[in-house]
């Protein structure tokens, strides 16, 4: 095995074009693995993990394009290397070219644009931010990574301004029917959705098009908004936004559970609203919320919806088919063919909100669940590499999106851990989400396809049959035909959902028997 | 006290893009106006370099 690799100097390229470098590069006949990342001091540590370094290495800007190769031969690597040129070309053609480098150069070109979407390395982003805020711009800041007293003094001058400022760590937001980020194409309709969770507004506002009704807008906030630090400034300037515009009837906000500061400063908050407003606070103890509260509580995001198209007076359509997957004759079949081992849950998601509110509705079914993104102290796996009896996966997470793709774009990582858990003989159900709309994957389940398939054949080999349980969050108007996704999965024998709350409902049953 | 400024839940979206350009390709699809800046990080990312820019700027 020989390794190497190539510094371009000043050559910026961002973090989902070089996925598409790398995996062109990995193609190259010979080659066991590729890194291609600009020079940041996060991407030297993984570059370090792999045993890329040296003096050149440590010198490289964060403008600095690092391409290194590791190969079964000097001709392979050197190949690769080579061909580096080649695929840059290619994919710099394929890319439609803008002559605007910079946002005061924008502001000049389009002096009407009342929004900024900035997704740049973290280091970067408040002042850009700053920028756009300063020049009268609302901000959606996808960038994550930006020190919490930045992200107070930006949401400060938003709201001296008078401008919204959705993030840092925004994953979605939907304003007018318009979809920013990782948003899924819904209806207009009455219903006001707030929340620091981008995949939690994707199911919220998926289930409710689902169901018939219609969003009004869906405010994404970052995901440390309601943190004591933050107090909850784009959450409440959301708040009073919904709570004044006349297309909204219905409010809700879905949320992880607040310490006790920021509770106190949304409920005063809510005593203002008018509007019907349900408060969905995953994993969050009921019995923080004082009685007489101005909201109603929902406990899963299914619950909000359901609360929330009962008070827009939408009368809900039936959801999908799959939901009648979970009677009992089927648990019991379904359970006979399992390994003489096999007993656990293990999830593998995409979606931070869907592993966390898994282990909710776990725990309150009286499992023992564990993650490495606990929802409880004590929860946590030692590696998270590793999962032990229940376990749920958070592949957003910071450990496997360093210097990588989020797993809603990049399936690999996700991939990898499926093949490893059908590995185990103890797994009985394996639990996935898949994330449809703009700017996530082109073909989600596509991506994962050969890998559940290669899953199922593994553990038939060793006896026993392996049930593989998916929820897919989306509507039949997503860029992704969510039919034929679907289809997919259910020819391959996965037990699909249209929520995760459906799919972990499922689980419980199936691990109760 | 805040600037009087239209609220932008009641305004149609005019958008300036920084970064990843699929952000700009699917507003672009559903029809919004939209900008792509291609941005490089300042002064080659070179903080000290940066802040004595933004001091000159």
């Amino acid at each position: 095995m020989v390794a190497g690799f190539k510094i371009r100097k000043r050559e910026y390229y961002d973090s989902v074009f070089l996925m598409g470098v790398n995996k062109r590069l990995a193609e190259y006949p010979g080659v066991t693995q590729t890194a291609v990342l600009m020079g940041t001091e996060a991407n030297k540590e993984l570059l370090a993990q792999i045993r890329i370094g040296g003096p050149e290495i440590d010198a490289a800007a964060p403008n600095d394009l690092i391409v290194a190769v590791i190969a079964d031969n000097e001709a392979a690597m050197d190949a690769a290397i080579a061909g580096l040129d080649a695929v840059l070309k290619a994919m710099t053609e394929s890319q439609p070219a803008s002559d605007v480098r910079t946002l005061r150069a924008a502001l000049e070109r389009v002096p009407g644009a009342n929004l900024a979407v900035l997704s740049i390395p973290g280091a970067y982003a408040a002042d850009e931010a700053r920028k756009a805020l300063e020049g009268g711009l609302n901000v959606f800041l996808f960038s994550s990574n930006v020190p919490l007293d930045q992200e107070l003094e930006l949401k400060r001058l938003g709201r001296s301004k008078g401008l919204l400022v959705m993030g840092p760590d925004c994953g979605t937001s939907i304003l007018h029917g318009v979809g920013i980020g990782f948003a899924n194409r819904v209806r207009l309709g009455s219903i006001g959705v707030i929340g620091p969770s981008g995949t939690g507004l994707q199911e919220f506002t998926s289930s409710v098009h689902n169901a018939g009704g219609g969003i009004s807008h869906a405010i994404g906030t970052g995901s440390k908004d309601l943190s004591d630090a933050i107090g909850g400034l784009t959450t409440l300037a959301a708040l009073e936004r919904l709570e004044a515009d006349p297309a909204t009837e219905v409010i809700a906000i879905v949320a992880k559970p607040l310490r006790e500061v920021t509770l106190r400063i949304l409920l005063e908050a809510a005593d203002r609203v008018t509007k019907p407003l349900i408060g969905c606070l995953l994993g969050a103890d009921e019995s923080m919320i004082p009685s007489g509260a101005p909201l109603e509580w929902a406990h899963t995001i299914d619950e909000a919806v359901e609360i929330a198209l009962r008070k827009a007076g939408v009368k809900p359509v039936l959801p999908d088919e799959g939901s009648k997957n979970g009677v009992p004759s089927q648990v019991k079949s379904i359970r006979e063919g399992w390994g003489p081992e096999a007993r656990f849950l293990r999830g593998v998601f995409a979606g931070g909100t869907f592993c966390y509110q898994a282990q909710q509705i776990l725990r309150q079914a009286g499992m023992v669940v564990f993650s490495n993104s606990p929802i409880k102290p004590g929860y946590g796996l030692d590696d998270p590499d590793c999962s032990v009896d229940h376990t749920v996966v958070d592949m957003g997470d910071e450990h496997y999106t360093l210097g990588r793709p989020h797993p809603m774009i990049d399936s690999r990582e996700r991939a990898r851990r499926v093949l490893a858990e059908a590995a185990d003989p103890t797994v009985a159900v394996l639990l996935l989400d898949f994330i449809l709309g703009y700017n996530a994957a082109s073909d989600p389940v596509g991506d994962m396809l050969e890998a559940l398939a290669d899953a199922q054949t593994l553990r038939e080999k060793s006896g026993g049959s392996l049930t593989i349980v998916a929820s897919v969050c989306g509507t039949d108007d997503d860029p992704q035909d969510r039919v034929l996704q679907v289809k997919m999965l259910r020819e391959l024998g996965v037990y699909v959902f249209d929520t995760n709350a459906r799919a972990v409902d499922f689980c419980v049953k199936l691990l109760k028997g | 006290m805040a600037e009087e400024r239209e609220d932008i839940l009641h305004q149609e979206l005019v958008v300036i893009n920084l970064g990843l350009p699929g952000f700009a390709e699917s507003l672009g699809a559903q029809e919004v106006e939209v900008i792509q800046v291609d941005w490089e990080p300042p002064a080659g990312g070179d903080q000290e370099m940066i802040d004595l820019l933004d001091q000159l700027l």
